[in-house]
């Protein structure tokens, strides 16, 4: 048996922090200081995985991605 | 292939034994200080680079232990296989010999003086993850005497792969692999990219899966393909075998640049008097990437990657800073965060506005230490902050730097905090670039 994991990642040199991420996945991604996403990296139960790619899509940088790993057990 | 005539032999190949437990390796020899070893006296010494090796030589990299000798310590042979081969697109092996790092001599000192072992070392990656390009990534000071060592084996006909050379830009950041990746492609010359989603050994060079690999542990790669992995496993511990050349600063009146077997107390390979130990306030390993740790445990450590990382330092490149009674350790290292700072990509908005913080903050304690208004405690809390959220490991180089300083020097801070900054003026010890080479980084703060 193999287990999807879907994890958040940001790629950092094209994030401006317009925040907007935060905004829509407020249950993974809260902001520093500055205005940067902190995102956590824990796996993205499947009930909130439209969140997750909402706010990849609607990132004005598209510097939001999901990574999909198969882990077995 | 591409039908070039491959001849690695020398005419009469005479390969004396070389025993397994003998250190310096790399550095072996007694040519005069700052020759080069041209490429019958490599074979004279070494023999021949043996014929047929091909994707088996793996399991022996595995076999040997070796790990690589650019900073991060990272297991070869698993690196190797990672970098997948497919027929339509055959990888590019990397040679790196940038060195951005200020206090590091020993890249540049193998490219010049033992260029072939490098090349040998290229040479084997290049067949054995069936490379059809090899790239040389070397800095500016490197170039001519190494493209006189590819010349010679042109003439000679060794290699069975195209050689490039390809300067490095003159910055810190501009070994770090994607950065590596992104000089040869022409964009953003010495720039990291985030590989988060695609790493390197997928796309990297013209997209191609690309292994880039320090010329330290090429070198070493040279030597296991003569003599095997039992032989590597001659000196050096289970976990850390073989030798590691250091840039030692501070010990002598110049840096100097040795190779000792890993695993040997850092005091022994630099044969430091122990009576000695108070002229020195503190030792830092691996670089400004690295961290700093007390003299006497320093001194005391055996030194392997495992120990170090368990002290919260890594050797790294092999840089060893001795920093000496009479400069004020708060003062330096603020002069290196700033530096650090300015040699940032300038990309990444965590790693821009957390190194300008933590640059000032550093800047406050070494010479306006009452303006720091909560002491030392934002400190840390800026390290967290930064740490993890860069393109590369600029950033966590930096923090680990900042607060291995803190601990190390944990009681010269407080006597700042207490007393203001201390009258020690001497000059600066730790080795920088000159100031005109310090660049500003475009801001990118909100």
């Amino acid at each position: 048996m193999s287990k999807r994991l879907v994890t958040l990642v940001v790629d950092p040199v094209s994030c401006d922090g317009h925040g907007v991420c935060a905004e829509l996945f407020p249950e993974r991604i809260t902001l520093d200081p500055w205005g940067f996403p902190l995102i956590s990296g824990e796996a993205i139960p499947h009930h909130l995985l439209d969140h997750a790619h909402r706010a990849a899509e609607s990132c004005p940088r598209l510097a939001l991605a999901l990574l999909e790993r198969r882990v077995s057990g | 292939m591409n039908g070039r005539a491959t001849i690695d032999a020398p005419p009469t190949p005479r390969q004396s034994r070389v025993e397994a437990d003998r250190v310096p390796r790399l550095l072996a020899g007694s040519d005069a200080p700052g020759s080069t070893v041209g490429l019958d006296q490599h074979w004279r010494r070494w023999g021949p680079l043996p014929r047929g090796i091909d994707s088996s030589f793996i399991d022996e990299l595995d076999r040997s232990g070796l790990r690589g000798h650019g900073g991060a310590w990272f297991p070869v042979g698993t690196k190797w296989r990672s970098v997948r081969r497919s027929l339509t697109r055959r990888p590019v092996v990397v040679a790196n010999g940038a060195e951005g790092e200020p206090a590091s001599g020993k890249d540049l000192l193998l490219l010049t003086q033992r260029p072939h072992l490098v090349l040998d070392g290229a040479t084997v990656a290049a067949r054995t993850i069936g490379a059809s390009r090899v790239i040389l990534h070397v800095s500016a000071a490197a170039r001519e005497p190494v493209a006189r060592a590819v010349h010679e084996r042109d003439r000679r006909g060794c290699e069975t792969v195209p050689v490039e050379i390809v300067v490095a830009p003159d910055r810190f950041v501009a070994g770090q692999e994607s950065a590596v990746v992104a000089t040869i492609n022409d964009r953003r010359p010495g720039l990291p990219t985030f590989t988060g989603v695609s790493p390197v050994r997928e796309r990297g060079v013209d997209g191609r899966p690309t292994l880039v690999q320090n010329v330290e542990t090429l070198a070493h790669v040279a030597l296991i393909a003569r003599f095997g992995a039992a032989w590597f496993r001659g000196v050096g511990t289970p976990e850390s075998p073989g030798t590691a050349l250091l840039t030692v600063t501070g010990r002598w009146s110049e840096p100097r640049i040795l190779e000792t077997p890993l695993g040997a107390r850092l005091g022994d390979a630099l044969g430091f008097p122990p009576h000695e130990v108070h002229r020195v306030q503190g030792v830092l390993l691996g670089g400004f990437g690295g961290g700093w740790m007390p003299t006497e445990r320093a001194l005391a450590m055996p030194l392997t990657e495992e120990v170090a990382r368990a002290q919260g330092t890594s050797i790294g490149a092999g840089v060893v800073v001795l920093l000496p009674q009479g400069t004020c350790p708060l003062a330096e290292v603020s002069r290196v965060v700033t530096y650090l700072e300015a040699e940032g990509a300038g990309q990444c908005g965590p790693c821009v506005n957390g190194l300008s913080g933590l640059s000032r903050l550093m800047s406050l304690l070494a010479s306006h230490p009452a303006a720091l208004g909560d002491g030392l405690a934002s400190i840390p809390v800026l390290c967290d902050l930064v740490e993890g959220r860069g393109a590369c490991r600029h950033p966590d180089g930096v923090t680990r730097f900042v607060r291995t300083a803190l601990q190390v020097f944990g009681e010269h801070a407080a006597a700042h905090l207490r007393h203001g900054p201390c009258a020690i003026t001497g000059p600066p010890f730790l080795p920088l670039p000159s100031p005109h080479r310090l660049r500003r980084t475009t801001g990118m703060s909100r």
